[in-house]
């Protein structure tokens, strides 16, 4: 039996899975803190106004304290279940390298309590930037733990990278594209990630809509962000939430941002026509680079629709939800091909493949 | 007891100077339509705040009146600085009643008390956010009928924001002057600085969102008026 036959525990699994889905809603939470400008609406930490966290009177979850609260609440609740995670991995699992991930997602669940109470505590609105990033980082990873411990990982096999192989291609021309294929994936999820951050850096500018129209700017293709031009821009901008001005920094980050998210589309299309061309429709490989790319034409109609409804906080926070999801895709296709993808120089002629994660069968072809 | 030459002479500066000291007076207008005000529809979302008030309140960024008067302009003397009376001044007050702040825009000397209070029985958490260093950020829960909370500011900073984070429609705007000679243009669009010693001085008006302008006067033995005229564009 190998190895990841032997750590195949169902209620590991599943306790991963909800340990993601409940960081999933943490994510949701935060991000209408922000798109509600209420991140300092409760003005200590770990307390309360005054109060326990555990304890603060219903009275107080009004307006704004009432998402950072209960944002609060529910990090306790995933740093408990990280915690339980990372123990029942490092006593149950036999994988060294899972026990490391189970410390890891302890050591990030744990900073990130300490980040958001600092960014209270401290009035350090960059933290909430970083803040935010980490967030993305620890969803990634319990969602590839939950990968990891799944039946899907201990039952499958690996398959040759490149069907179009046939016996006038070279070994390692097959080799190259498959190798191609993971470094694209590699490069755009990074891509993405490198978006989030943009993303995450606009919302805590606290300026509101930098460009209140798309897919034009200020009517133009290039908005005009000279000193006279801003000064309009602010002199006609009527906002009713307590934003600061806006500055042409904040112009020119969020054109960056439009301009990146052409390239993710365009690389996440690319990745999932190479998918399917060398994979098979029905690789899952090839279908998870499809799923990636309906998100993120829906991340790019979210997008839209938040300058469009002038970031209604629903819409602005469900955009933030599906750039986690578009991350964690990512990740979730380069980790699933580290078992399912394998080059032809791998696969011995009895069939099997060597590897960091154990010998495992292989298929002479795609199927 | 023979009154002494030197305080003599002392007393006689002190009454001339004060003799000679003149106001800056004006009026301050708005050409063109400003951009409309728009309801704070996230307000009467709340329902501690919207109990408090029967219509939707607006904005308030451009107060003008019907003949083109402008409110809420801050005027000051431009580099007048280390005259400041604050440490003695009477403490102004900045109060949140029906999830607003009142009044919006304020200004006060560097060193005088900015007391904030809390009408509404709802909690409000009070935060100010300096750009300016030397003045120090504060984020203060305040509960419904808590204390006053009372903040100085030692550097001249103009609007300085407030804000509630639970209520996130609610700032207000204070500027720090360092000198007594300022004020805030009223709905009337008027302003009087008084007791401007004599000199040469560059008067400046500050609007929010129309930005700044600024006017050279002399003060010799009379008011000096200074009108401003601010354009939408």
């Amino acid at each position: 039996m190998s190895a990841n036959a032997q750590n195949y525990n169902s209620w590991l699994h599943r306790f991963i899975v909800v340990t993601a889905v409940a960081t999933f809603l943490l994510l949701g939470l935060g991000g209408l803190v922000t798109s509600h400008e209420a991140g300092m609406s409760v003005p200590d930490w770990p307390t309360s106004y005054g109060y326990n966290m555990f304890a603060l009177p219903i009275k107080f979850w009004r307006g704004g304290a009432f998402f950072e609260h209960t944002h609060r609440l529910l990090a306790s609740a995933v740093g408990l279940l990280t915690t339980m995670l990372a123990v029942w991995l490092w006593f149950r699992d036999s994988r060294n390298w899972m026990r490391w991930l189970g410390v890891l997602a302890f050591v990030l669940v744990a900073l990130q309590g300490v980040l958001g109470g600092l960014r209270v505590t401290l009035h350090m609105d960059n933290l909430g930037i970083v803040h935010g990033a980490l967030a993305q980082l620890f969803f990634v990873l319990i969602c590839v733990l939950a990968l990891f411990t799944s039946r899907w990982w201990k039952n499958s096999v690996a398959a040759v990278c490149d069907r179009r192989s046939n016996s006038e291609t070279s070994t390692a021309v097959a080799d190259r594209r498959c190798s191609n294929l993971r470094w694209l994936v590699l490069f755009t999820t990074l891509l993405i990630f490198g978006q989030l951050i943009l993303g995450a850096t606009m919302r805590h500018q606290h300026a509101g809509l930098a460009i209140p129209d798309f897919p034009l700017a200020y009517g133009k293709i290039w908005p005009d962000t000279g000193a006279f031009a801003v000064a309009r821009y602010n002199a006609d901008r009527i906002e009713v939430i307590s934003v600061n001005p806006i500055t042409a920094f904040e112009i020119e980050l969020q054109m960056v941002h439009r301009i990146m998210a052409l390239a993710v589309f365009i690389l996440v299309a690319a990745a999932a026509w190479l998918s399917w061309k060398q994979l098979g429709g029905k690789n899952p490989l090839a279908k998870l680079a499809f799923f990636w790319l309906a998100l993120v034409v829906v991340q790019i109609l979210l997008g839209a629709a938040t300058i469009w409804t002038n970031k209604a906080a629903d819409v602005a926070t469900a955009h933030v939800l599906v750039g986690a999801l578009s991350l964690a895709t990512g990740a979730l296709w380069c980790a699933a091909a580290l078992r399912r993808l394998e080059p032809m120089s791998r696969i011995e002629p009895a069939g099997t493949i060597s590897g960091a994660f154990g010998a495992h069968p292989a298929l002479a072809a795609n199927k | 007891m023979k009154a002494s030459p030197v305080l003599l002479l002392i007393a006689l500066l002190a009454v001339s100077t004060a003799v000679r000291a003149a106001d800056i007076i004006g009026t301050i207008t708005l050409k063109g339509t400003p951009p409309a005000e728009i309801p704070i529809t996230p307000l009467m979302d709340n329902p501690d705040c919207a109990a408090m008030h029967k219509t939707t309140p607006t904005t308030h960024f451009y107060v003008v009146g019907p003949n083109g008067e402008l409110a809420d302009v801050v005027v000051l003397l431009k580099g007048v600085t280390g005259k400041s009376t604050g440490a003695t001044a009477p403490p102004v007050v900045l109060d949140q009643k029906g999830c607003l702040y009142e009044p919006q825009i304020l200004a006060i000397q560097t060193g005088q008390k900015l007391v904030v209070k809390n009408s509404d029985q709802c909690i409000h958490n009070v935060h100010c956010m300096p750009t300016v260093a030397g003045n120090d950020e504060h984020n203060d829960a305040q509960m419904p009928g808590g204390a006053d909370l009372t903040y100085t500011f030692p550097q001249p900073e103009m609007f300085l924001k407030f804000k509630c984070d639970v209520h996130p429609w609610m700032f207000a705007w204070v500027s720090i002057i360092d000198s007594p000679y300022y004020c805030v243009s009223g709905p009337d669009g008027k302003f009087v600085i008084k007791n401007v010693p004599p000199g040469k001085y560059t008067v400046e008006a500050d609007h929010r969102k129309l930005g700044s302008q600024t006017q050279d006067v002399e003060v010799k033995d009379g008011n000096v008026t200074a009108n401003f005229t601010f354009e939408v564009k």
